[in-house]
C-alpha cells in the first residue's frame, strides 16, 4: 500500500474561492455536513441497530428476564446467580482458560518457531508458505468434520499413523484427557499459517548488521536468537498474543461440531455455555450476563490491543 | 547459495552456510522441515480427497487402506446430489456476494466521509465505531440475534433472510478503520482540485479517490467475502430454514446421518472455492494479512 504518487496542484488554483460572507460560508459549512452525513448515514444506521443498540441492549438484558410475551422484568443480580449456582459455569471457564493456555504453549510457540526456521531457508520459500496457509482458507467447519475423523480411535488416521511408528493409540476426543488437547491441535493447524506468514514478515525486517554485529561479538546461534532475533520482533510477538487470547477464549465450532462438549463435560467453552443458555433454554437474560462476564474477562485485552496497534500505525 | 548477498542476513550467516558442515546441516534441516510440512499440512488434505473416493467398508476398514481399491471419482457428484450441494452453494454465494457488496456501498462512502468530509462530530462516529473492536464479536451474539429478530424503528424480523447476515456485516469498524487510513495518504489537494473543476462528492469519489484506492479495495474484498464464507456461528444462529443455509451449517447439520465417503467428497467441495481464490489471489490476501494485523 503505496501513497499514490501525485503531482501537487498549482498554489494558485487553491485559493480560488475565498468565502468572505459569513452568511455563504454558514450555508456551505451546512450543505457540507449534510453531504457528510449522506454518505455516512448507511454506515451510521448499521452501528446503531446491530452494533451500538445491541451493546446496550446486551448490558440491560443481563438484569433482565425476557420472554418476549410479557414485558421485560428487572430481575437484578438474579442472572448471575443462576449462573454462579450452574456447575457447568466453573466447568466451563476451567475448560475456556485450559484451551486457550494450551493454544497459547502450541499455538504460539510452534508459528514462532516454524517462522525462524523458515526464515534460514532458501529453497522452496512459495511452496513453504502456500501449503502452511491454506487450512486458514478452508471453512472451520470442514476443518472441524475432517479432524472428527482424522481422531477416529480406530481405523483414523493419527492413529493409524501413531502405529505405524510403533507408538500407542491414543483416544483423542473420546476421552477427558485428551479431548481438550485434540481441539487445540485441530485450531492451531487451521490458524498457525496467519500467524507463521505474520512472523515471517516481521523476521524480515531485522537488519542483518545487527546479526553480522553480534557475531562478531562472538554470539552463538542460541544467543542471536535470545537478544536480536526475539527482541526484534517484540511488539509483534505480544500484538499476536493479545490477539490470540481474544480469539481462543471464544472458542465455539471446534467443541460444537466435534464434540458437543462432551465427553463428561470436558470441552463445554463459555461460549458453547452461552449457546446452550441462549438458544437450547431459550434464557436470553442468563446468556447475556455470560456475555458481559466474558466481555469484562477480555475487554482488558483488547483494549490492551487496540491502544498498541493504533499508537503504533 | 552463493546468491545471498548481505542485505538478507538472517540469524545464520551466509558464511557459515557456505562451509561443508553448514551445507550438510541446512539441507539436513530443509528435508526435516519439507517432510515434516507436507506430513502436516499436505497429507491431511490428500488423505481427504482419496477418503472421498473409498467405499463405506474400505473407510472401516482397520489398518486403512493407502490408495482406495477402486477409485470412485463419483463420490463427489454423488455428494454433490445427495446433500442437494447446488442449493447450499448457492447459498452461500449469495450471502458472500451480498456481505461483499453492501460492505463496500457502506462502508467505503463512510470512510471517505470521515477521512475527507470532515463532518462535525465525524472524530467521535469515528470513536464509537473503532470502541466496538474491543468487544469479542461473541458477547454481542444474544443482543445482536435479538436485533435481528425484531429490528429495531422498523420492527421486521430478518430470520432466515440473507440480510440477517448482510446487514450486521456492514458495521465493521475494522474495515472503515483501513479504508479511512489508505484514503487520509491522498492529498486533499487534488480532491479541492476536482470540486473547483465542477465535481461533487459522489464524483470525486467515484473518479479520483476509488480508483487511486485499488490496493485497500482489494484488502477489504478479499476480508469480507472469505470472512463471510467460512463463518459458521453466526449463519448457524440466523438461517434457521433448511432451504437458505450455508455450506458450513448445512454440512454440519448432514454431518450425523450422511455416509462417510460422502460427507469427505462434501467437504472437498466446500473447500474448493476457497483454495482456489487463495491461489488467485495469493498475493493480495498475504498482502492483507500483514497489513491489517501488523501495522493494524
Amino acid at each position: 500500500m503505496s501513497t499514490p504518487t501525485l503531482i501537487a496542484p498549482e498554489p494558485a488554483t487553491r485559493q480560488s474561492r475565498p468565502v468572505r460572507n459569513p452568511a455563504t460560508r454558514l450555508r456551505r459549512t451546512i450543505t457540507d455536513n449534510l453531504t457528510a452525513y449522506g454518505f455516512l448515514c448507511a454506515a451510521l444506521v448499521c452501528f446503531a441497530l446491530f452494533s451500538w443498540y445491541p451493546i446496550i441492549r446486551g448490558v440491560l438484558l443481563s438484569f433482565q428476564q425476557v420472554n418476549f410475551v410479557t414485558p421485560a422484568e428487572w430481575v437484578g443480580w438474579q442472572n448471575f446467580e443462576t449462573l454462579f449456582a450452574d456447575p457447568l459455569f466453573g466447568v466451563a471457564w476451567r475448560n475456556t482458560l485450559l484451551f486457550t493456555g494450551l493454544a497459547l504453549v502450541i499455538g504460539f510457540a510452534v508459528p514462532f518457531a516454524v517462522a525462524v526456521v523458515l526464515n534460514e531457508l532458501r529453497h522452496a520459500k512459495a511452496y513453504f508458505r502456500l501449503i502452511v496457509y491454506i487450512p486458514v482458507m478452508l471453512p472451520p467447519v470442514v476443518v472441524a468434520i475432517l479432524w472428527k475423523w482424522f481422531y477416529d480411535p480406530g481405523p483414523g488416521l493419527l492413529n493409524s499413523i501413531l502405529r505405524t511408528v510403533g507408538l500407542p493409540p491414543l483416544e483423542w476426543l473420546n476421552s477427558a484427557d485428551t479431548s481438550m488437547l485434540s481441539l487445540v491441535i485441530v485450531a492451531t493447524w487451521a490458524s498457525m499459517g496467519s500467524a507463521t506468514l505474520i512472523y515471517l514478515a516481521a523476521l524480515q525486517t531485522i537488519p542483518g548488521e545487527l546479526y553480522e554485529a553480534a557475531e562478531l561479538d562472538g554470539a552463538n546461534l542460541w544467543q542471536r536468537l535470545r537478544h536480536i532475533t526475539i527482541p526484534q520482533t517484540r511488539f509483534v510477538l505480544l500484538i499476536m498474543m493479545l490477539m490470540q487470547i481474544v480469539a481462543t477464549m471464544q472458542v465455539f465450532t471446534e467443541p460444537y461440531v466435534m464434540t458437543g462438549g462432551g465427553p463428561e463435560d470436558s470441552t463445554v467453552t463459555v461460549l458453547l455455555l452461552l449457546y446452550r443458555y441462549a438458544f437450547t433454554y431459550n434464557d436470553f437474560g442468563t446468556a447475556s450476563a455470560l456475555s458481559l462476564l466474558l466481555f469484562i474477562a477480555l475487554g482488558a485485552f483488547s483494549a490492551l490491543y487496540l491502544r498498541l496497534t493504533r499508537t503504533r500505525g | 547459495m552463493s546468491t545471498v548477498d548481505s542485505s538478507q542476513r538472517t540469524l545464520i550467516s551466509p558464511w557459515t552456510l557456505r562451509k561443508r558442515r553448514g551445507r550438510l546441516l541446512y539441507w539436513l534441516v530443509f528435508a526435516v522441515v519439507i517432510v515434516l510440512f507436507t506430513v502436516a499440512f499436505v497429507i491431511p488434505l490428500v488423505w481427504m480427497m482419496l477418503g472421498a473416493m473409498k467405499t463405506a467398508p474400505e473407510l472401516a476398514q482397520n489398518p486403512p487402506s493407502l490408495l482406495p481399491a477402486s477409485p470412485n471419482v463419483g463420490a463427489y457428484t454423488e455428494a454433490w446430489e445427495f446433500m442437494d450441494l447446488a442449493k447450499y452453494f448457492t447459498n452461500t454465494v449469495i450471502v458472500a456476494a451480498g456481505a461483499w457488496l453492501i460492505q463496500l456501498a457502506v462502508q467505503v462512502p463512510a470512510a471517505y466521509a470521515l477521512s475527507k468530509l470532515r463532518p462535525a462530530l465525524g472524530k467521535w462516529i469515528l470513536a464509537l465505531m473503532l470502541a466496538t473492536l474491543m468487544l469479542p464479536a461473541s458477547a454481542l451474539l444474544v443482543p445482536t440475534y435479538l436485533a435481528i429478530t425484531e429490528v429495531p424503528v422498523f420492527g421486521v424480523n430478518l430470520v432466515n433472510s440473507p440480510a440477517a447476515i448482510w446487514l450486521p456485516a456492514a458495521a465493521n469498524a475494522f474495515n472503515i478503520y483501513l479504508l479511512k487510513r489508505f484514503f487520509d495518504q491522498i492529498p486533499t489537494e487534488l480532491l479541492d482540485a476536482a470540486r473547483i473543476d465542477g465535481a461533487g462528492s459522489i464524483t470525486t469519489m467515484w473518479r479520483i479517490v476509488l480508483p487511486l484506492s485499488r490496493p485497500i479495495l482489494a484488502v477489504v474484498s478479499i476480508f469480507s467475502i472469505v470472512a463471510a464464507w467460512k463463518d459458521f456461528i453466526w449463519p448457524l444462529l440466523v438461517l434457521q430454514d433448511p432451504e437458505i443455509q450455508t455450506l458450513s451449517v448445512a454440512l454440519q447439520r448432514f454431518e450425523p446421518d450422511t455416509p462417510i465417503n460422502l460427507m469427505l467428497a462434501g467437504l472437498v467441495i466446500a473447500s474448493i472455492p476457497m483454495v482456489a481464490a487463495f491461489l488467485v489471489f495469493q498475493r493480495q490476501i498475504l498482502a492483507g494479512l500483514t497489513a491489517g494485523s501488523i501495522k493494524g
